[in-house]
């Protein structure tokens, strides 16, 4: 690896007017921020320290991994892809967890997730839906028990109390974990429809807000203004957020049309869950995802598809990060398979 | 209004056009030496047919070569042939190769065999072409591609498109000639016309240029007054200004909708392009007889004291240049020929002006030297902005792997190093530089493996060979046995008769 941080330039172009990898990663966790402020507000400090514990390890775990691997410090630590990876994971998991599974997290997404795989542009599968995947699995009572919105508790921790409960659990002692948390709307669903009632029944709980989960459906919402913005600074095509929120809406159209008494309306899939998260800020991570632009509307597609599958026909509440991370898979096929037709070429691409 | 299309890619650019573009075309002295190389052109390089001490007249033929893709080279003043040998030439290493030197004498004597032509217009197809071809009139927007060779389509042509794009940032001699010889350009296309004969004449310029579009349909208007009618015919196209439109692909793409085949040329879609420049100097051949001696170029940058466009003699060294542009305003300067996207860096000034040069380009190198590239994010802005519809990406990995094959498969000869991929690579990796070293290695390793396979099939037939004469010894050797045998057994027969005979 060159240890300098410049190189005299060789051959043309003389002309440098792009962003570089560090201002994309940024301006990607710029556009998170509304979704995040609204998120604190709505549910409480929990997600702040959520966010800071995991990019603090993040960055930690980078610097350690670059010095391992003998890499230069100076150009990789400050890409900001490793505070944008914990960020994202930080905002995956519930709001009230230990600080350990922030830790834990950062450790699985950056050393194992990418380092391992041979670091940023390398690595396979979405650093920070992959170590969320092994956090689901490996601890699925704290990763399952959500955050009611703040409205819907009788008192909400303080951030001295918030920070007390993430390192060392203690809750004041007039409140009960229990009472904090509440189901999330896609797991609500999916048990009270196990348990035969229909939707009608189900949509007059608490649970429900105007569109989709109560509160979760206006983080939604910023998180969709933030990624509109991305799209409108062309830092990501429009192609893969819009195919997968086509192919989750259009799934889920069909099966609210064919029977509404066990399937909610497509608003509850767009607005709840991770959709929109997915859609804008996961399944856009340059990285993993396809690159040609049919290419990148079969990943949305594929990635929109198994998220309603999962949602509805699965093993758990949301599938968001096992689509992103199955259809991650499919990328070099969906590459070599979709790439355009070259100017003045009379085909595409001979098959061979 | 005539329908434009769009190709796919490309990107905006800063001009900087207004550095260089404010004042008038300004003359240089002649130089002391003039050095001539004889290749300042695509294909065969040419011959000298002076001696060293021979004196040569201004516009005399001093190089030429039989060769159908090549150009010949005229003294471009008169004087003395003072060398013929190897002085370097435009090129990134500092190359040498054969130049003619000239010693000029200050007489600036035309050759008296060249004399104006006051009716071009009854010179045939033929007629026109072979004096195109003396001239030594090649593309001048920067390929050099020999002008009478393209001018000898096949088939018939629809669109007769003349090239005054200029899409690189910084470069403003087309515009400047524009603005100054309109006239000149369009009686040089009504030539082109009468001999290609398209069904339509189109001059493009960028809408940056307003004043060189209004000058040029001035121009169209003074002629069409002066009764030549045919001046209707030819359109004024002012075309988005996205780089790279002047590329001769991008821009049949913009104005016909049509894509030129896969290595194929423009005339297989009806289109014959030719730069302004190039038209110009076609006027001078056709009405003046004079070859082309001299060019506009633009000599800029943010490190040259008085930016500006010259009209150079061909030959001229080209710190004669920048001296004339008030010289450069540090040491720690970079050179480039050519405009900041395409343009080549040279190793130092002493390097004489050529048909190609459109444009020296001063930069601090400072300024220039890149921060170092990550790895590859797999964003694919690369491809979103590639002109030609590759994926710089893929070719990026198979280039630094060596794939050759891969390398095919993504139609690495397709790409016209236009830069935009570079420019837009968010981790700063050198893409086109790796396709330039990829396409010769290409090029090496095909030459190669011809060798290779060449040898081998040699090493066969000889085998084969060998393997057939020893055969045919055997066979010889067998039947020669086999004849002993029965002469022996005749002779044998014959005793036993004998005896028989004698018993």
């Amino acid at each position: 690896m060159n240890n300098s941080n410049s190189t005299p330039a060789i051959s043309s172009p003389f002309v440098a007017e792009s962003l570089t990898v560090a201002q994309v990663m940024r301006t990607v966790i710029y556009a998170l921020i509304p979704g995040i402020l609204i998120y604190i507000s709505l549910f409480g400090w929990g997600v702040l320290i959520n966010i800071f514990i995991a990019s603090v390890s993040a960055v930690i775990f980078e610097w350690l991994m670059l010095l391992l691997r003998d890499k230069n410090v100076k150009t990789f630590l400050f890409d900001g892809s490793a505070v944008l990876t914990a960020i994202l994971l930080a905002l995956a998991i519930p709001p009230s967890v230990p600080w350990w599974i922030p830790v834990i997290g950062s450790f699985f997404a950056i050393v194992v997730a990418k380092h391992l795989y041979g670091g940023i542009g390398y690595n396979t599968f979405n650093p920070a839906m992959a170590a969320y995947a092994i956090l689901l699995i490996s601890f699925p009572r704290e990763l399952s028990l959500w955050n009611a919105p703040l409205d819907q508790v009788n008192q909400s921790l303080s951030f001295i109390e918030s920070v007390k409960y993430s390192f060392l659990q203690v809750l004041p002692t007039t409140l009960s974990f229990d009472s904090m948390t509440s189901a999330t709307l896609l797991d609500y669903v999916r048990t009270e429809v196990g348990l035969g009632r229909n939707i009608e029944e189900i949509s007059q709980s608490t649970i429900f807000g105007y569109m989709s989960g109560a509160g979760y459906e206006w983080v939604n919402a910023g998180f969709l203004l933030g990624g509109l913005w991305l799209i409108y600074r062309k830092i990501i095509s429009w192609h893969i957020p819009v195919s997968m929120l086509l192919a989750i809406t259009c799934i889920s159209a069909i099966c609210y049309l064919i029977d509404d008494k066990s399937f909610t309306s497509p608003l509850v899939h767009l607005f709840g869950g991770a959709a929109i998260l997915g859609a804008f800020f996961i399944a856009t991570d340059p990285i993993t995802a396809s690159t040609t632009p049919v290419g990148r509307i079969i990943y949305g597609l594929g990635i929109g598809f198994l998220t309603f599958s999962i949602r509805v026909w699965g093993g758990y509440p949301d599938g968001v990060a096992f689509a992103v991370l199955l259809m991650g898979l499919t990328v070099p096929l969906l590459d070599y398979y979709t790439a355009p037709k070259v100017y003045g070429a009379r085909s595409s691409y001979d098959k061979t | 209004m005539i329908k434009l299309w769009k190709f796919k890619g490309g990107i905006k650019l800063a001009g900087f056009k207004s550095l260089s573009n404010n004042s008038e075309i300004k003359k240089i002295p002649s130089p002391e030496r003039i050095i001539l190389p004889l290749r300042q052109h695509i294909g065969e390089i040419s011959e000298a047919t002076v001696n060293l001490g021979d004196r040569v007249y201004k516009g005399q033929l001093i190089a030429e070569s039989n060769s159908f893709i090549s150009a010949p080279i005229h003294a471009s003043s008169s004087g003395t042939v003072i060398d013929i040998d190897k002085y370097p030439i435009p090129h990134q290493s500092g190359i040498l190769e054969m130049c003619i030197v000239i010693k000029p004498d200050g007489l600036d004597e035309w050759d008296p065999t060249i004399k104006p032509n006051t009716n071009p217009e009854l010179l045939t197809a033929d007629e026109m072409r072979h004096s195109i071809r003396q001239a030594g009139i090649v593309g001048l927007g920067g390929a050099v591609f020999p002008s009478a060779a393209k001018l000898k389509p096949t088939r018939t042509i629809d669109t007769l498109v003349i090239n005054g794009v200029e899409c690189e940032p910084y470069i403003t001699c087309d515009d400047a000639l524009m603005r100054s010889r309109a006239e000149d350009i369009i009686s040089g296309l009504l030539l082109l016309r009468k001999l290609l004969q398209p069904v339509e004449c189109i001059i493009a310029v960028e809408d940056n240029k307003p004043e060189a579009i209004q000058t040029l349909e001035n121009a169209i208007e003074k002629l069409k007054s002066e009764g030549i009618g045919s001046a209707n015919t030819i359109r004024i196209v002012a075309i988005p200004t996205v780089f790279p439109t002047g590329g001769e692909k991008q821009l049949i793409k913009v104005l016909t909708g049509k894509e030129v085949p896969q290595n194929g040329l423009p005339y297989e879609v009806g289109v014959v392009c030719l730069n302004v420049g190039t038209t110009a100097a076609v006027y001078d051949a056709l009405y003046l007889g004079k070859p082309l001696l001299s060019r506009i170029m633009t000599v800029t940058g943010p490190q040259i004291k008085k930016p500006a466009n010259f009209e150079v003699l061909i030959g001229t060294p080209i710190e004669n240049v920048l001296a004339a542009a008030g010289g450069a305003s540090s040491k720690d300067n970079m050179l480039i020929m050519g405009g900041p996207m395409m343009g080549m860096p040279l190793p130092h000034s002493n390097i004489p002006v050529v048909k190609a040069t459109n444009c020296i380009l001063v930069e601090s190198v400072e300024k220039q030297s890149k921060p170092s590239a990550m790895p590859c994010i797999r964003c694919g802005t690369c491809a979103t902005v590639c002109p030609m519809n590759l994926l710089p990406q893929q070719l990026y990995w198979h280039s630094r792997g060596k794939e050759f094959e891969k390398l095919t498969h993504y139609n690495l000869a397709d790409c016209i190093e236009c830069g935009c991929c570079s420019v837009v690579c968010p981790s700063k990796i050198p893409l086109v530089h790796y396709f330039r070293f990829a396409k010769t290695e290409k090029m090496e390793h095909e030459s190669k493996t011809k060798f290779a396979d060449q040898s081998r099939i040699r090493t066969q037939k000889r085998e084969e060979r060998l393997e057939r004469i020893k055969q045919e010894k055997e066979l010889i050797k067998a039947k020669r046995k086999l004849e002993r045998q029965k002469r022996k057994s005749a002779s044998v027969k014959k005793e036993v008769t004998d005896n028989v005979k004698v018993g």
